[in-house]
């Protein structure tokens, strides 16, 4: 019996059949993981104080909220039991973190009106209320309804204004020195063209000098926002009773997270999951949310749709209909498919050699060379790295155009040619449409692949810090030139190079889940098209 | 039945008029002007997208060519101006001005492209004294030291000094005495040759007087009045050498002095305590042959000997087993048959030009020991007595070369000396070093840094992380895709080839960082745990088909045949789960506790970011690429072949062995080529989960660099044009081919297969 089992080739298949199991297994753990790692950041998680016994017998307190538990390996997990605590207050205590020995831990509780506030700069701040100073007057904790109210106006007039500081920042003033730079190089091409009459110039620095008063109208205006932003305050005091004055513009939001019940709880999740989508980030990226990177990736793929769909449609249409089927498009055909593995800093190299370096400083010296030596198009930015992903994934949307078209029955094409269309009709009217859904399996490939590359990205144009999104009012509205952020990007770099890496990388998992969702999605979606494609054309065929 | 004749002949006319109206009103003609026109522009557009594909790879190949092109000289002028019996001349920076002192002590400054003279000056010399010798004590700083007869050391500083009238660089020379007017005195009458060697606290000043050598050390002394710099004897020291003094050469850094006689004995000294002590004595040159010229390299490590028979020797000191330092002989150029005349080092590179007694010049760089230019310059032998010296500006772009009364100007371009195939692929003995090396280093934060590419340790670590994921990748995706094309129910087959392309299309940057942050601690936290599940999944795996087996057929019968598979996943992690838990006891029964000190203990480096880390993650992406090209060459393999082996009786594993997988072989091959393709280029991964040290070690505990991580990370900061830039382009061009020519193959092996099953 157990010979026959080993002869038979059994124990063969079953490893084999272990290998796809392993493959699986780890698949789905690795989305598992990214995903319950992404999902819980947002969660507002209970504080807790801890009592700690000091070795001289005092009792020290600690508040935070639980992150990780540890048990050095081989140690006694009662002796030597360690808990990662987030006890925020950076400014207080230098750090966001802290371990605690379990054993020294004499008690643990949770007091209901322990106050969490969000701030701008120095992270979470863990404590308790003392009191509100709004519009002049002082609420103090015990003052009930009215010291909750006052603490809600004073937040939320504190967000009010930091919308509107940061409009007239980025909107307003942003656009007149978008302005007066665009004055500035108007003045040096004239120069240059020899063009600089007095009465142009006089012309220019009358703009200038307009935009000039509207600037100091705005910084007029800025810095009345600025002192009414400044006004209110809240008194805050830790749980080892250092107390604090916090500006009400220093404050994102504030909440009771032990007060709040499931309900509550779950609204404030999904609160914080589109600050995460729909904010930019804080604090070198390690809070806030990630708008500006989903807009830069976003931006560079339609701008990489758009260049890579024509011309890899044109190129397959002309392999497959047009050129002389031989020896030199089977090259072809093989050279094409192959690029597709060509390794992707491969493309990057290329991208920063001819397009950046090559190309971007001929269209300087031919068109900007009123901005010289500063380069405008002779650096890295959007335009090329759309142009290099467009390149990279070029062969996947010829391979699969092609495809689709090969799997048109000829019958078809025959048919149309002999009620009298042309070629061109032909393929306009019958062929292209037919094949179109492969295409669109190509182009959403295309697009899965430009979505998680990052590596030609390195050299050919992303940041870690973009001021500017590279879409706004200021005409020509698009700033092809300008550098942006990546989703791929951002995480290789908060995940390695930010300097609070323990802090920032629960948003680093968060973004990864957010990327793997966009591109699974993608696949997804080309995967069920090719599917209903093939099962299409069978019936055809038939 | 007339009738119905009659109304197709209607029909007909009806058409034929409709056709020849179309016709008339130029619709046709249109319709056929439309179709040339797409035809013709579709053909453009396509040809044109290839070739910009094709574009990629002459772009590359044309930045990465200058590497290994020679240097050039182009003659740009001459003119008549005697420099050859001054004491010293040359030039500066840009090359535009050049200078000459005469023994007289004329200093004289003339435009180095047309010999027009600029400017002249007189030295600060005694009625009586003449100049016997002049060095530069700094070339950097255009720094002097002039001998006089009397033995008196003048500090002369030549300044150049550079403005930008209207945007255009001017250049406006004068002389400066930084150490006083007035010199140094040295006790000696006279002195017949000279040696300085200046750093930034110290100057030292070797004094040539017959055969005695003096030293006179002198420390910096800011001044009181003002921030001007004085010169403090710190020592003085009179010795004589054994060694006749005809070259006597002191390095920048002031710790050797080498004396070199014509007959080819070197004495060399080493400084210590403020004195020079005799370190040892060498024969530099064979017996009947005898030194003509000897100079030191950029840095003052290197000593250049030229010799009558026309070689050139580089020498430089190397510790020995007893730690004491040997000048040894490290490469050397076989120039010419006559002697060598002159040696004129490179002032920022490690290179050097010399010229023989033919008038020969040779242009050479010694770390990539590469001759890069032979030219004869005997055409310029007519116009003065014969003899050519030559002078160099530190850019390295402009020469004079010198010839009794005439001057020749010429621009120099020799950009990439310093890279050559040996340079790049082969050991090469960088100066300081104890042996030949491969070694990757691209910059440093000193100045005399010299940049070491050699691309084997970024080979190397390319080849190791491909090794390692291939080792890890290929069993699973080739097993995975035996059983999934050949055993796998239709139904799991469907759940389970998306499931594969998801893996596929996961971004390398999440594996990269879920590698280096997660699994990399994870790991070296559970390492004993690791390596049991490698070694017990596969038995434990067939030790539940063998329970399968004799499980009663009621149970078995259950779950239809082809989903073990899925029957295997709970396995699997508990097996996993398992071994994790039993890490800990295991390390503390087998490895005292701590599996990494262990293998450190036993002579094994652990890094955290390491080989088996990166052969995980990048094993993981791998895996679907080989997967799916395997799935689909076995799945394609015809079914009547393995209907007609099953129907002769053999079991399904013996119709796997025999019949499928020998078919299929070529495309399971091209599979694992395609797949090692995108290992080798992978990037974000190794970028991510190694330490990125340029190492050329096989332990698998330790990192690498790879040539596509290193392209990421140099590529930024790299000078555009630099040699280092072109390096970088070269990694990214073996890149490109390595891929491309494993691809073909595989594309091809690939085609074949397919027309085989087609005709079957």
């Amino acid at each position: 019996m157990k010979h026959k089992f080993f002869k038979s080739g059994e124990p063969w298949i079953w490893f084999n059949a272990g290998a796809i199991a392993i493959s699986l297994v780890m698949v789905l753990s690795l989305l598992l993981l990214i995903a319950v790692r992404g999902l819980s950041h947002f969660w507002p998680a209970d504080v807790t104080v801890y009592e700690l016994k000091q070795v001289d017998g005092n009792i020290a307190k600690v508040m935070g909220e639980l992150y990780d538990e540890e048990v050095p390996k081989g140690k006694d997990p009662v002796e030597f039991k360690q808990l990662l605590l987030k006890t925020g207050n950076r400014d207080i205590y230098g750090l966001d973190f802290r371990w605690i020995k379990a054993k020294e831990i004499t008690s643990q509780y949770q007091i209901e009106d322990v106050i969490v506030i969000e701030r701008r700069e120095w992270g979470n701040f863990y404590g308790f209320v003392d009191s509100v100073s709004f519009d002049g007057e002082t609420f103090l904790a015990n003052d009930g309804e009215a010291f909750q109210q006052a603490m809600e106006d004073a937040i939320g007039r504190a967000n009010d204004l930091h919308k509107q500081i940061r409009t007239l920042e980025k909107d307003d003033i942003g656009s007149i020195n978008y302005d007066l730079e665009q004055l500035r190089l108007e003045r040096k091409r004239l120069q240059l063209n020899g063009q600089d009459s007095p009465d142009a110039l006089a012309e220019i620095t009358a703009q200038e000098q307009q935009l000039k008063n509207d600037f100091e109208a705005f910084q007029a205006k800025l810095f009345s926002l600025y002192e009414q932003a400044n006004r209110d305050s809240i008194s805050v005091r830790s749980i080892d009773d250092s107390t604090l004055e916090i500006r009400a513009s220093n404050i994102v939001m504030a909440f009771q997270p032990n007060n709040l019940n499931g309900l509550q709880k779950l609204a404030h999740y999904f609160g914080k999951v589109g600050e995460f989508i729909f904010d930019e980030p804080r604090e070198a990226n390690t809070e806030g949310g990630v708008f500006p990177a989903i807009f830069g990736t976003v931006m560079m793929v339609i701008l990489m749709s758009i260049m890579v769909t024509p011309f890899g449609v044109v190129a397959a249409v002309y392999l497959h209909e047009y050129a002389k089927q031989g020896f030199l498009t089977r090259l072809i055909r093989i050279a094409v498919n192959n690029l597709a593995g060509v390794p992707s800093i491969v493309y990057g190299v290329f991208g920063l050699g001819f397009f950046v370096y090559f190309l971007g400083g001929s269209i300087d010296d031919l068109f900007y060379p009123e901005a010289k030596p500063a380069p405008t198009f002779g650096t890295s930015g959007l335009l090329w790295a759309s142009i290099t992903l467009a390149l990279l994934t070029l062969p996947v949307v010829i391979v699969s155009t092609e495809e689709g078209l090969s799997r048109i029955p000829k019958s078809i094409r025959e048919g149309s040619l002999a009620l009298g269309a042309t070629k061109i009709e032909t393929l306009w009217r019958t062929v292209l449409p037919m094949a179109s859904p492969a295409m669109m399996t190509g182009l959403i490939l295309a697009i899965a692949r430009a979505a998680g590359e990052v590596a030609p990205l390195m050299l050919v144009g992303v940041v870690k810090l973009a001021p500017t999104l590279p879409l706004d009012a200021n005409a020509p509205f698009i700033h092809l030139e300008r550098k942006f952020m990546h989703l791929g990007f951002h995480i290789y770099d908060v995940g390695f190079q930010s300097p609070n890496v323990e802090a920032a990388r629960p948003l680093v998992y968060a973004t990864a889940l957010l990327l793997v969702l966009v591109i699974i999605l993608l696949n997804i979606t080309a995967i069920k098209i090719r599917n209903r494609l093939r099962e299409k054309y069978k019936s055809l065929e038939q | 039945m007339n009738q119905i004749s009659n109304e197709y002949d209607s029909v007909k006319d009806k058409v034929r008029s409709l056709l020849d109206k179309q016709t008339d009103s130029g619709h046709h003609t249109f319709r056929k002007i439309k179709d040339l026109v797409a035809k013709h522009s579709i053909a453009v557009g396509g040809v044109s997208v290839i070739l910009a594909v094709v574009m990629i790879f002459f772009y590359l190949l044309y930045v990465v060519f200058p590497i290994f092109r020679g240097a050039e000289l182009t003659q740009e002028n001459s003119y008549s101006l005697s420099v050859q019996k001054s004491v010293i001349w040359g030039m500066e920076e840009y090359g535009e001005v050049g200078f000459r002192i005469d023994h007289n002590g004329d200093l004289l400054y003339f435009d180095a492209q047309n010999g027009e003279s600029i400017e002249s000056f007189t030295l600060n010399l005694l009625p009586e004294e003449s100049i016997r010798a002049a060095v530069y004590a700094n070339r950097e700083d255009n720094l002097l030291a002039v001998g006089l007869s009397s033995g008196r050391v003048l500090f002369v500083k030549l300044a150049f000094r550079i403005s930008y009238p209207e945007g255009v660089r001017k250049i406006t020379p004068a002389v400066e005495y930084p150490y006083g007017e007035d010199g140094v005195e040295l006790e000696a009458d006279s002195l017949d040759n000279l040696a300085v060697a200046k750093n930034e606290d110290f100057l030292n000043l070797v004094a040539v007087t017959g055969s005695n050598l003096q030293l006179v050390r002198y420390e910096f002394e800011s001044s009181f009045l003002d921030d001007s710099l004085e010169l403090e004897e710190i020592a003085n020291q009179t010795f004589s050498s054994d060694v006749k003094a005809d070259f006597v050469l002191h390095d920048p850094a002031g710790q050797w002095l080498y004396v070199v006689s014509k007959s080819g004995d070197m004495q060399s000294f080493w400084l210590e305590d403020d004195e020079l002590q005799p370190n040892e004595r060498l024969k530099l040159v064979k017996q009947n042959t005898k030194v003509t010229e000897a100079k030191l390299l950029l840095g003052g490590t290197s000593l250049m000997i030229g010799d009558a028979s026309g070689v050139i020797s580089q020498w430089f000191p190397v510790r020995d087993d007893t730690n004491t330092y040997r000048l040894t002989k490290i490469r050397s150029f076989e120039f010419s048959d006559v002697a060598v005349r002159t040696i004129y080092p490179e002032i920022r590179r490690k290179g050097f030009i010399a010229i023989d007694d033919n008038n020969q010049l040779g242009i050479f760089y010694t770390t990539s020991h590469r001759t890069v230019l032979l030219e004869s310059m005997s055409a310029h032998e007519d116009a003065g007595e014969g003899a050519l010296t030559l002078a160099l500006n530190p850019r390295g772009s402009r020469m004079l070369l010198a010839n009794g009364d005439a001057l020749h100007a010429y621009h120099v371009d020799n950009e990439h000396p310093d890279l050559s195939w040996s340079a790049l692929w082969s050991k090469v003995w960088y100066e300081s070093y104890p042996e030949p090396q491969y070694t990757w280093q691209s910059s440093a934060s000193t100045t005399d840094f010299e940049a070491k590419f050699s691309l084997v340790p970024l080979s190397f670590g390319t080849l190791k992380a491909a090794f390692y994921a291939m080792l890890f990748a290929m069993p699973l995706a080739i097993c995975g895709a035996i059983f999934t094309a050949y055993f796998m129910a239709p139904k799991m087959r469907t759940m389970v080839k998306p499931a594969v392309e998801v893996m596929e299309a996961l971004p390398t940057v999440i594996l990269g960082f879920l590698a280096g942050l997660w699994l990399a601690p994870a790991m070296e936290e559970n390492l004993p745990g690791v390596f049991m599940i490698l070694m017990f999944l596969p038995i434990f795996i067939i030790a539940f088909g063998a329970l399968w087996y004799w499980l009663p057929s009621s149970i078995t019968h259950r779950i239809p045949d082809g989903w073990q598979a899925a029957l295997l996943i709970p396995v699997i992690v508990l097996v996993s789960y398992l071994c994790l838990e039993f890490s800990y006891p295991v390390e503390k029964a087998f490895f005292n506790g701590d599996m990494r000190v262990w293998l450190e203990e036993i002579g094994i480096n652990y890094d955290q970011r390491n080989s088996l880390v990166v052969g995980i993650a990048m094993g993981f992406a791998v895996i679907p690429t080989i997967f799916s090209i395997a799935e689909d060459a076995i799945f394609s393999v015809p079914k009547h072949l393995t209907s007609g082996s099953l129907a002769l009786g053999a079991s399904p594993w013996q119709t796997l062995v025999r019949v499928v997988l020998p078919t299929a072989s070529p495309g399971i091959f091209s599979a694992v080529m395609i797949g090692l393709g995108r290992a080798v280029g992978e990037t974000m991964i190794v970028l991510m989960a190694t330490g990125n040290t340029p190492i050329m070690e096989a332990n698998i505990f330790e990192g690498m660099r790879t040539l596509s991580a290193n392209i990421a990370v140099e590529m930024p900061e790299s000078e555009v044009g630099s040699s280092h830039y072109r390096v970088l382009f070269l990694a990214g061009f073996v890149l490109f081919v390595f891929t491309f020519v494993f691809n073909t193959l595989a594309e091809n092996v690939r085609h074949r297969l397919r027309k085989k099953y087609g005709s079957l």
